[in-house]
Parts: structure tokens; sequence; C-alpha cells
């Protein structure tokens, strides 16, 4: 069965630096992949790239059989792929409510699909409800990340893209979002993380890239990239290599 | 999720208190019969830059794209009807949409290949725009602008061939009739799914282009609305003044109109009538210091910028400050 969503010798430049430097990487329907990476190794660029928001130079995106090299942003959600960008970033000023309607913006002849994404966001974040008329700028950075994400689900997306997600927020907070992704992929929706905290993605996932300065690293089923000792000295911290008793 | 002129109607009352916009609609009606003509004429230019306000205020103020060559699209629409009416005789009226569109057409033009450029980038190139409309202008292209002494003649706008709008009141009510009618559409749109999404392109463009906004093509349609309504207001202006001249299309005032939507407050129409207010009364009541007045007018804008960053009247939720705006293009591409 072909993937889902495909990347093929992709590279992609900020004028003469190149930022990915040929990533082959796959997505299968009903998978959760991690991409894992220091600072600067180009995963927010991935992610950006599968969305339009930059240019590719060479190779190419295909999703469910159609290139999207080329393709612009709106025309990609319009297909089903949809991004909660790293750092959040809501619309301040609008409502939770609104916040949410405008993650629907391309399914506005949809109004029944709108309300079951809708109520289906309600479910998985129970303090959008309550919040719905708070501003979002008022929210605190966890309910922000939760608001990204539900604004990102108001498409209905077939595959998810998610950067960061536990960027600045508390140890309990990241225990809390990665149990949600967990219940999107459930209900269905594929997922490429891009994540730093190797050790909670790799717990979520079923399959890995690392990438290091533009390349693939590594790849593998998360499991193995979990007991990988140059993975977990990379990323998983040394505390996490001296534990093992070995 | 209302849309349609009565839910915009509804939400301007739940945000402005309701006797606000009755007291300055009855302001506007009394005044000119208690006002002697060199008055209604200043309140026929508050109307004007009113209009040019706000033409402008969707552009910065919504979307939050620096455009500091309104100017040019004001010139093209008074030029427009300068031209037509005085060589082809087509009524001023007439004209009004024909300016409009003529102004529409030139931005979408002009603007499409600049589009993509971000803040003081966009803001330079649209500063040369305005200029070399300006300096076409000046070198009588086709013999059609008159170059620097301009077009002459151009006629007061019929209502009907015995209703002639040839008095200060009249062309009071006509800029003001045409002020009120862009507040309504304005307000409206503020409200519709067009109005969310360009708040949301200033608010955060990446964000707007991830969750499917088509950011180009709402910047291109501000850009194509603002220069439309600045079209409407240079074919009263021109007919106003029956002579249009390069001089009247100056540097000067885009700069004009940018401090009016910065004072008032962006993205605030109340705040837009309070700064042009401020730009087309100011001048004349420092008449007798003409001296100072520049000096007093930019200290106004220091203390106003320390004192009040939103401005005098800022939107109530979607309200910006200018500095944040300026913070936010710098890391653009983060």
């Amino acid at each position: 069965m072909a993937p889902l969503l495909s990347m093929e010798n992709l590279v992609i430049a900020y004028g003469a630096r190149e930022v990915l430097k040929g990533i082959s990487l796959s997505l299968d329907e009903g998978e959760i992949v991690t991409v894992l990476g220091a600072n600067g190794a180009g995963k927010s660029t991935l992610l950006q790239a599968v969305c339009g928001l930059v240019g590719i130079a060479q190779g190419t995106v295909t999703y469910a059989g159609e290139r999207l090299n080329n393709m612009k942003a709106y025309e990609i959600v319009l297909r089903g792929i949809s991004l909660s960008p790293e750092g959040r970033r809501v619309f301040p000023t609008h409502t939770v409510e609104e916040n949410l309607m405008l993650g629907a913006f391309t399914r506005r002849k949809h109004t029944g699909e709108i309300a079951a994404a809708r109520e289906r966001v309600h479910a998985l974040f129970p303090i959008l409800k309550e919040r719905g008329r708070q501003l979002a700028g008022t929210l605190s950075g966890g309910e922000q990340q939760m608001l990204a994400i539900g604004r990102a689900l108001m498409s209905s997306p077939r595959v998810l893209l998610l950067d960061e997600p536990s960027l600045g927020l508390a140890p309990i907070l990241v225990k809390q979002i990665f149990d949600i992704i967990r219940e999107i992929n459930k209900q269905g929706v594929s997922i490429l993380l891009v994540e730093q905290n190797a050790h909670r993605a790799l717990g979520v996932a079923g399959r890995g890239y690392v990438l290091e300065n533009g390349r693939i690293a590594a790849e593998g089923p998360a499991a193995e990239l979990k007991s990988d000792e140059k993975i977990q000295e990379a990323y998983l911290g040394g505390a996490a290599l001296k534990k093992r008793p070995s | 999720m209302g849309n349609g002129k009565s839910a915009g109607l509804s939400k301007l009352f739940t945000t402005t208190p309701w006797y606000v916009p009755v007291l300055f609609s009855a302001l506007v009606v009394i005044y000119p019969f208690f006002a002697t003509d060199y008055f209604i004429d200043i309140a026929f230019f508050f109307g004007i830059y009113a209009l040019l306000g706000l033409s402008l205020n969707i552009v910065l103020g919504e979307v939050g794209l620096f455009d500091l060559g309104h100017a040019g699209f004001y010139a093209i629409g008074a030029y427009v009807t300068a031209i037509l009416n005085t060589r082809y005789q087509i009524p001023i009226l007439a004209l009004l949409p024909v300016s409009a569109l003529a102004a529409g057409l030139f931005a979408y033009l002009v603007c499409s290949p600049i589009i993509h450029l971000k803040g003081d980038y966009l803001c330079i190139v649209t500063i040369g725009m305005g200029e070399i409309v300006r300096l076409a202008l000046i070198n009588n292209p086709f013999d059609l602008t008159g170059g620097p002494n301009g077009v002459f003649g151009v006629d007061f706008p019929k209502l009907s061939p015995n209703l002639v709008i040839d008095s200060s009141i009249e062309y009071y009510f006509l800029v003001w009739a045409v002020v009120g009618l862009s507040i309504l559409g304005l307000i409206s749109l503020q409200h519709s799914r067009i109005g969310r999404a360009w708040n949301c392109i200033r608010e955060d463009t990446v964000a707007a282009g991830a969750t499917g906004i088509n950011v180009r093509h709402y910047k291109l349609l501000a850009f194509v609305l603002g220069a439309g309504l600045a079209g409407v207001a240079g074919n009263i202006y021109a007919s106003k003044l029956m002579c249009v001249s390069p001089e009247s299309f100056t540097f000067w005032e885009s700069c004009l109109m940018f401090c009016i939507v910065l004072i008032g407050g962006m993205g605030s129409i109340p705040g837009v009538l309070i700064g042009a207010a401020f730009i087309s009364l100011f001048p004349e009541i420092f008449r007798p210091f003409a001296m100072y007045r520049m000096l007093v007018f930019g200290s106004v804008m220091i203390v106003m910028m320390m004192v009040r960053p939103g401005g005098f009247w800022p939107r109530k939720r979607g309200g910006v400050a200018f500095r944040s705006l300026l913070e936010d293009t710098g890391n653009g591409n983060a």
C-alpha cells in the first residue's frame, strides 16, 4: 500500500543555505510518525514545506497520490492536511470559539461537518468549551496549545502535523497533550509529530526519524530508536543512560 | 457567527455605547445649519479625510499592511473623474463608481507583484508607487493630465438637471452621505468572514495561512477595496475643487492618511473619525500660529504615542498597537 503522505529527496533552501538536504520520509494511514532532532535540524521547515508555507527547491511531496509541490497553503488545507504550528500561534484578540471557527475557514459550505468537528474538539478539550468566550491571548500556555491543536482539527484533516506541541509546557501538561495526541490518532487521524521531547514522542509514535543538519541520521520503529544508544546519548540525555544497568 | 448587515450593526452597538453613533449622526446633520460656509467647508474636508482614513484603515488597520502610497489611489480616482468629465462630459455622479473601479483596478495591477512583501519593505515600495503616480501625472502622459497645472473645469455633480450640487452645504451632505454609507459597509465587512480573515492575517500571517486562509488573495482584496474607496474620495474632491493637480497628491497626503489611522487607533472606525477630525481641524484651529503648527503637531503625535500607543479610540477587540505590529514583522519568518 502506498503511504498516505511521503517525501522523496526533499531539498529546501532559504536563499543559498540548504536547510533540508534530501529527506525521504513516509507516513501511512493511521500511523503516528515522529521526527526528532535538535534545534536548527530543519524539523519545522519540513512541516512548513508539507503545508506549502515554504517553497520546495527539489524533490517531491506526495499526498494520497497527488503531488503537493508548489500548491498553495489553502489548497493543501482543503485536501485534508492541517498544521498546528510551533509556538501555538493562536489569534490572541479573537475568542477561543472564533479561533476554532477560523480553523474551519476552508469548510464553510459544510456546516454539518463543522458542527461535528466542533463537538469532537470540545470532547477532546473540555476546557476550550468552558473558555469559549474568552480571548485566546488570555489563556495559559497549555490551553493555548490545546486551542492550536483544536483549531487544526477543525478542518477535519486526514493528516495532522504537530510542531512541538510540548514546547514550554509543564510536565503534567505534556503528559496530557500526548494522551490527547494518542486519542486523536485512535479517531483515525494520521499524525506527523515533530518534537524535541524524544522520550515522550517515541512513546506515542509507531515509527520515528532523526534529523541532523538537514539529513536523516536514523530511522526505524520507535522501540528500536528508543533503545539505540547513540540516540539515547544525543536526545534522551545522559541520565537515561546512567539509569540503565548495563 | 452572525453575518450580514444587521448582525454587524448590532455588534457595533455592543462594543460602542448606542448613543455615540446616534449623537454623532445628529451632529453631522444639524451642524451646517448653524455654521458659516467657511466652517462647512472645513467639515467637508473633514469628510474627505474621513473617507481617506477609512480607505487606508482597510489596508493598514484591518490587515496590518503598511501602505504609504495611498495618495496614489486617491490621485487615480480624482484624475479619472476630472479627465472623463472634462473630455467626454460624463456626469460626476456616474463617474463615482468608475473612479472607484479604476483605482481598484490600478491597485490590483500594481500590488499583485508586491503583495508578498512584509512590513517596512512593503512600506518602501508603496512610497515609490505613490511617487511614481505623482511624477507620471506631472509629465502629462498622452496629453491627458495637463502636467503640473492639472485638469481644470470639472463639473458639479448633478442629481437631475435641476438638482445640482454646487453650494458648500450640498457638497457637505454629499460627502457625509458617502462617509455614512461607507461606515455601514465597513462595519458589516469587519464582522464578516472577510473581516475575520483580514484580522487573522494581521495577527499572525503564518497561522492564518496554515488554517487555510488564502493570504495573498485577502491581502489583495484589502488593497483593491481600500484603493476603491480612496478613488471615491478623489471623485468628490475633484468636483469640489473643480480642478485637480499633482501637488494635491504628494507623499505628505499619504503621511496624513497614515497619521489618521494611527491617531485614531488601527482598525477602529470611530478612531478614524477622530483622527480625520484631528488632521483636518487642527491646521484650521492653529491658523493664527501657522509658523509653529507643525511643531505642535509633531509634539502631539509624540505625546500620543507615549500616552495612548493604541490610538485615541482603539478597537475594543482586535485592536492592536502600532508598535506590536512592527515587532511582529521583525520576526515574520520565524
